[in-house]
């Protein structure tokens, strides 16, 4: 079981990858879109790579509900 | 003939000789070939096994993150696009976005894109598959990033015609300016395929250079050695521009855009018509459209690919509608075949021999086809006061496209 800080951390790697987020940017108060400018193709990306990284599954309804990075982080918690 | 004055004041490139224009050019008047030795493993398992791949990777210019929501034909697109905008000093002209239009295309588009995602498909299913797919490799995906880049609002236009595209693109570019649509437009051609099936495809139908052990002779157009054309990849860009707005901002000025031809043979899927009849009234509209006669063509960049059917037809077109005095090249002897980025980079090839007073020159024509009797700068670069000059570009389908180019 990862711990928050770890799945942030991941997270940040990840976003890094796909969306060149500077990952010092990265904290779970930020939303995706106003706060790291990850577009909506890019969250695509972030989450499938998401689900390979923690072995979660993030059902497309579920996406629209991760605005910030502490709600995938409790998402990915809660189902990892 | 319009009485709109249409002239050239922006250049870039990215082609297997160079990065940029300058580089292009020097590489050219050098007489230097930019094929080689596929780097790629795949080489090992075809016929063919050379190319003439980028000079300088667009990895290398465009930032990594960029780079995943980029085929390789909308980034390299892009670099010789912003080229082309820097050097026409536009940037800071403040130019109205509302008059700046988009005319670029590409023959084959983004099936790099589609082949490697279809390989993805198969090995890791759907849920695999970049969501940048679609944008990647639809058609007008270069001409549509190329317009975003430049905030261009006066239309976006992406043509295919094969090996022709690149002048169609300069041809709809003097177009949509003579109708007083746009100020300025950014064309030009792009192609990036360099990947084992397109390479199949043309070795199985026999139009590629088997001379695999020595590269740099495998393009020689007109030569009796021929024996096909050498795939490579380029991107060329031309900022196109209404003469009196040009003037009235102080540019520097390359050349003008006299005359465009199109015609279209309605004969062939892929071969030539062997007098040339179609390429002849292309190039008779060209010279009239400019407002000049054959005799004022001094000079002809020819699309002479180094094949063995379709170089010669060309020949019997140039001396039917121009003579038999211009001294012609085939910058293809040294850049391989930009499929539909050839007219673009040609037509910087046939402005900068303008500008220079000098035409390039056409390497490895050591032994000329017996019905060669035109005057070729064979081997060496060579110079010559150029008034006037055509850019001829053919392709599939029986596409005939010819550019006029005259000193501004």
């Amino acid at each position: 079981m990862a711990t928050r800080e770890e799945i942030t951390s991941g997270l940040a790697e990840i976003l890094e990858e796909v969306a060149g987020v500077n990952p010092d940017d990265v904290a779970e108060g930020k939303s995706f879109t106003d706060d790291l400018d990850v577009d909506s193709l890019s969250m695509v990306e972030v989450v499938v790579a998401a689900e390979e990284k923690f072995g979660v599954k993030i059902p497309d309804n579920e996406v629209q509900n991760l605005k910030t990075v502490g709600d995938a982080v409790n998402y990915i918690e809660a189902n990892h | 003939m319009s009485n709109v004055d249409v002239v050239v004041t922006g250049l870039g490139a990215t082609t297997p000789l160079g990065g940029d224009v300058a580089s292009t050019w020097d590489a050219m008047l050098a007489g230097r070939s930019g094929v080689g030795r596929l780097t790629l493993d795949w080489a090992d398992q075809l016929t063919v096994k050379i190319g003439a791949q980028l000079k300088v990777d667009p990895s290398e210019v465009i930032d990594r993150v960029r780079m995943r929501r980029l085929d390789r034909s909308e980034a390299i697109a892009l670099i010789a696009a912003k080229q082309a905008w820097a050097d026409s000093g536009l940037e800071d002209a403040g130019l109205d976005k509302e008059r700046l239009a988009v005319s670029f295309g590409s023959g084959i588009g983004g099936a790099l894109t589609l082949l490697n995602q279809d390989d993805i498909l198969e090995e890791s299913g759907q849920r695999k598959v970049s969501p940048h797919t679609v944008p990647m490799l639809m058609p007008n995906g270069p001409a549509a990033w190329v317009g975003i880049e430049l905030q261009a609002r006066a239309g976006v236009h992406a043509m295919a015609s094969a090996c022709a595209t690149g002048a169609e693109a300069m041809s709809l570019a003097l177009d949509i300016i003579r109708s007083g649509r746009a100020d300025v437009v950014v064309a030009g051609g792009t192609e990036a395929v360099i990947h084992p099936l397109p390479y199949a495809g043309f070795a199985n139908m026999r139009a590629m250079s088997t001379r695999n052990d020595e590269p740099e002779k495998a393009s020689r157009p007109w030569d009796k050695g021929r024996d096909g054309f050498v795939f490579g990849e380029g991107a060329g860009a031309i900022v196109l521009e209404r003469a009196d707005h040009a003037k009235a901002r102080g540019a520097r000025i390359y050349a003008r855009l006299a005359g465009a031809g199109i015609t279209s043979d309605g004969f062939d899927i892929v071969q030539p018509d062997p007098e040339c009849k179609g390429g002849i009234r292309a190039m008779s509209k060209a010279i009239r459209d400019a407002g000049l006669t054959g005799a004022d063509i001094v000079h002809v960049n020819a699309h002479a690919t180094s094949t063995p059917a379709g170089d010669m037809g060309e020949i019997i077109g140039i001396k039917a509608a121009i003579g038999t005095h211009p001294v012609i090249t085939s910058t293809k002897s040294m850049s391989g075949h930009l499929l539909g980025a050839a007219g673009a980079l040609e037509s910087i090839a046939t402005i900068l021999a303008i500008r220079d007073s000098v035409v390039p020159p056409t390497i490895n024509l050591d032994d000329p086809d017996d019905k060669l009797d035109l005057d070729v700068a064979a081997h060496k670069a060579r110079q010559l006061d150029i008034p006037a000059a055509m850019n001829n570009s053919f392709g599939f389908g029986g596409h005939n496209v010819a550019l006029v180019f005259t000193r501004p």
